[in-house]
């Protein structure tokens, strides 16, 4: 068992069992671990807290993504179609998928959650995909929303 | 006092600790807790932009007409003419759409949506509001209303409030104003779900659940402003409001979605709201003689363990000798009990049949091995959140099914719409096996039909396709009874292998006297394609079990849809022709198998087979045998929504 030292000193037993074990049930038990653990509001939340932590990592890392296409559309003009594609499936998660997770956790139905995550999961990949023939240049970030919505999704499936 | 175990003082629940392990104390609300209530709600997330439908379908209501009762002693025994039904279990994808449900085609185009294409999508005579769920449908002077869960500012799910409709005829429907927003303390967070009960007088109660602004949920009672404006346009909210909040024991975010209420043999009224204790999912009952205060029975109508949160628990009474439907607190001898939930976890609807001991206040199933949440459902495609009501002027009960999206948000954003609503369907017994429901799309949809076209005796040998010709075949009811090569059922070996539509490879997998049926929304080269067939399969001792499904593996060159593949075994007797009926919406389609026996409904969005290029197939995938099919088509006209 991995002890892990929270920035307020002594870990909470009760507290890293829970992390561990709600990431166990994830396809991504280092990622999880990794992005629960680098918020301090983890300790001392229950499940649908680290739920809560783990959307706003999505939506973080969809910001990212968002700004990065915003970018690249100036940059490489034969990326345009891609790209445009890609800038709607990254204004669904932030405008759609992730605000209705939210509100779901925090109201306590949680499989509106569920389908906000699963969707994201989807708007990532489907925006790489559109890359088909040439070389992506969001694959880093598209993977990582990928894989913390597919997080988020098993977090919240425990509360199903 | 609103609920009689929890006097004053006021004081709140804590929220932290582990959801699963919580015994929670029980809620008592803040008092002046600050709200004025004239105040509008002051949360407005986002500036309206394109209103974008959702739908969800928390469906509750049942009209109620108080009758007076025979209560007699349940002598029955349970019919025990059971067929060997399997349940059907969606193997591990959700109701979402799944990354693992892409079929990327090669080198296929990148950016599917035309506009042209998502037009199309919309559907012409399925009821289809902005955004919705639904929450009470109920008959009153004449007309039917839906009152329906609506998120005015966004695609997806919140910011609920009562969406309202009528219609005289469950097909043509007209918009109303909003009947209630969440604009009191005790449901800030969200008007969910009610259902309507109908006193003997005529007059109609309303419990709803309510999210406070504390993120309790609590019933609250409402009732029309006016009772004599057959449109029940506004609402007036009970000043005593909430009447119920979360007793001991149970969680307070799961309860909700109270079902009409039923007359007891004491002259009370009864009603049944679902909720969970860790994994196991029940149903609690209240008595009231007002609707203001309520007792809570001890235990449970029934439970079922590793189900999980009951949704939408619907509770009624169906005839084993009549029929037509029951009012909600009929019981006796010749009365079945349905006890349906929706499941939180998987997003379907089940139901199981059984009986209602009202002196116990207790159900019991009539086969505990597909118990409620793991044996029948009402559809087994997309559909959720349903409710029933009985509708007293036809003397019917109907039911009504919430069909989301199951294409990705960002096209649900593009094309400034989400869900629908199923066709009304009316509910009985299956007076032939005892030990189902039958489903059927309400009479009034046939009013529906334009021309027809009857395909009389249209063979199909083993591995062939066969193309119908209806013109347009987009807005469809389609009737067909299939005959099969007799020779080849008695003489084909049986095997011990299993089937199921959802683990076997669809409509491409063959097998000696399957699958067969329709191919819709299909281009003509059959690159996309929508399969709704039957498959029979053969064990080693000759016993047939016939199945039912949809296969949308190729029902679309999109990557982003939903690509699974549905149904489950279909109870066919001796001497019954197997039968389907279709009904083709342009994104939804709705199948019944055996006149209702088991439904699949299917949202389809092809790139190519949409508009005059999607045609109607019959084939035949069986290695050994032929079929004849005989088919009545209609083209079916436009219901738009006023």
């Amino acid at each position: 068992m991995m002890l892990m030292f929270n920035l307020y000193g002594i870990p909470q037993e009760k507290d890293q069992n829970l992390i561990e074990t709600t990431c166990r049930n994830t396809p991504n038990y280092q990622l999880c671990i990794s992005t629960l653990s680098a918020n301090p509001g983890s300790i001392n939340t229950d499940v649908t807290g680290l739920g809560l932590i783990m959307v706003d990592a999505v939506k973080t890392k969809a910001k990212e993504t968002s700004n990065a296409i915003k970018k690249l559309k100036g940059s490489q003009p034969e990326l345009r179609n891609a790209l445009s594609d890609c800038a709607g499936r990254y204004n669904a998660i932030l405008e759609a998928d992730v605000p209705e997770a939210v509100e779901a956790l925090i109201k306590g139905d949680p499989k509106f959650a569920e389908d906000g995550m699963a969707d994201s999961s989807l708007e990532a990949v489907v925006c790489e995909e559109s890359f088909k023939q040439v070389t992506s240049p969001l694959t880093v970030l598209n993977n990582a929303v990928r894989d913390l919505s597919d997080v988020a999704r098993a977090i919240i499936r425990i509360l199903l | 006092m609103h609920n009689m175990a929890f006097p004053n003082p006021f004081r709140t629940t804590s929220n932290s600790g582990d959801q699963s392990n919580e015994n929670p104390s029980p809620y008592v609300p803040l008092l002046n807790s600050g709200r004025d209530p004239s105040r509008a709600p002051s949360k407005r997330r986002r500036p309206s932009r394109v209103v974008i439908l959702l739908l969800a379908g928390m469906l509750a209501v049942a009209l109620l007409v108080a009758v007076a009762l025979n209560y007699k002693g349940n002598g029955e025994s349970a019919a025990n003419r059971l067929e060997k039904i399997v349940p059907a279990v969606a193997r591990g994808v959700t109701e979402g759409v799944s990354a693992k449900s892409f079929v990327p085609l090669l080198g296929a185009l990148k950016y599917y949506w035309t506009n042209k294409m998502l037009a199309w999508q919309r559907s012409a005579y399925h009821f289809q509001p902005k955004k919705n769920w639904m929450n009470g449908p109920v008959f009153y002077k004449g007309w039917y209303h839906f009152f329906y869960q609506y998120n005015p500012y966004g695609a997806v799910w919140g910011n609920i409030v009562w969406g309202h409709a009528v219609s005289m005829d469950l097909i043509h429907w007209r918009h109303l104003p909003i009947a209630m927003v969440p604009d009191q303390w005790y449901d800030i967070n969200g008007v969910w779900t009610g259902s309507a009960t109908i006193l003997p007088d005529g007059q109609l109660v309303m419990l709803y659940t309510g999210s406070t602004n504390e993120l309790v949920q609590v019933q609250n009672l409402a009732y029309p402003a006016d009772p004599s404006d057959p449109l029940l346009t506004n609402w007036i909210k009970y000043s005593g409001n909430p009447v119920l909040v979360p007793p001991p024991g149970i969680h307070y975010k799961d309860f909700r979605d109270p079902t009409t209420a039923w007359l007891t043999p004491e002259g009370k009224w009864r009603f049944t709201i679902g909720s969970k204790v860790n994994k196991t999912g029940i149903s609690l009952v209240y008595d009231t003689e007002d609707f203001k205060s309520y007792q809570l029975l001890d235990g449970v109508l029934h439970g079922v363990p590793r189900t999980g949160m009951w949704e939408c628990v619907d509770f009624y009474p169906v005839s084993k000798v009549q029929e037509n439907g029951l009012d909600t607190s009929d019981n006796g001898p010749g009365v079945k009990h349905v006890l349906k939930t929706s499941l939180d976890d998987d997003r379907n609807d089940y139901y199981a049949l059984g009986t209602y001991d009202s002196s116990t206040a207790k159900w019991t199933p009539d086969n505990p091995i597909i118990d409620v949440g793991i044996g029948l459902r009402y559809d087994y495609g997309i559909f959720y959140a349903s409710k029933t009501f009985y509708d007293q002027d036809k003397k019917r009960r109907v039911l009504w099914g919430w069909i989301k999206e199951t294409d990705s948000e960002n096209t649900d954003i593009q094309k400034g719409w989400s869900s629908l609503q199923a066709i009304p369907r009316t509910i009985r017994l299956d007076k032939e096996t005892g030990s189902n429901l039958v489903l059927w799309p309400v009479e009034e949809v046939d009013k529906l039909r334009l021309k027809k076209k009857v395909f009389d005796k249209v063979e199909a040998k083993a591995g062939s396709v066969v193309p119908l010709d209806v013109g347009s075949a987009t807005q469809l009811d389609i009737v067909v009874e299939f005959d099969l090569d007799k020779k080849a059922l008695e003489s084909i070996n049986g095997t011990n292998t299993t089937y199921s539509c959802n683990a076997n490879g669809g409509a491409a997998e063959r097998g000696a006297l399957g699958p067969f049926g329709l191919l819709v929304l299909t281009d003509n080269d059959q690159v996309e394609q929508t399969p709704i067939y039957f498959y029979i399969s053969k064990d080693i001792q000759g016993n047939f079990s016939t199945f039912f499904c949809a296969d949308h593996s190729r029902s679309s060159k999109a990557p982003d849809v939903d690509k699974a593949i549905y149904g489950s075994t279909v109870p066919v007797l001796k001497g019954e022709k197997l039968s389907m009926r279709v009904l083709v919406d342009h994104s939804i389609v709705e199948s019944f198998g055996q006149g209702g026996r088991t439904c699949i409904t299917s949202r389809i969005y092809p790139t190519t087979a949409v508009g005059d290029d999607a045609r109607l197939f019959l084939f035949n995938n069986a290695t050994d045998a032929g079929i004849t099919a005989s088919l009545q088509i209609w083209q079916m006209s436009s219901a738009y929504v006023q």
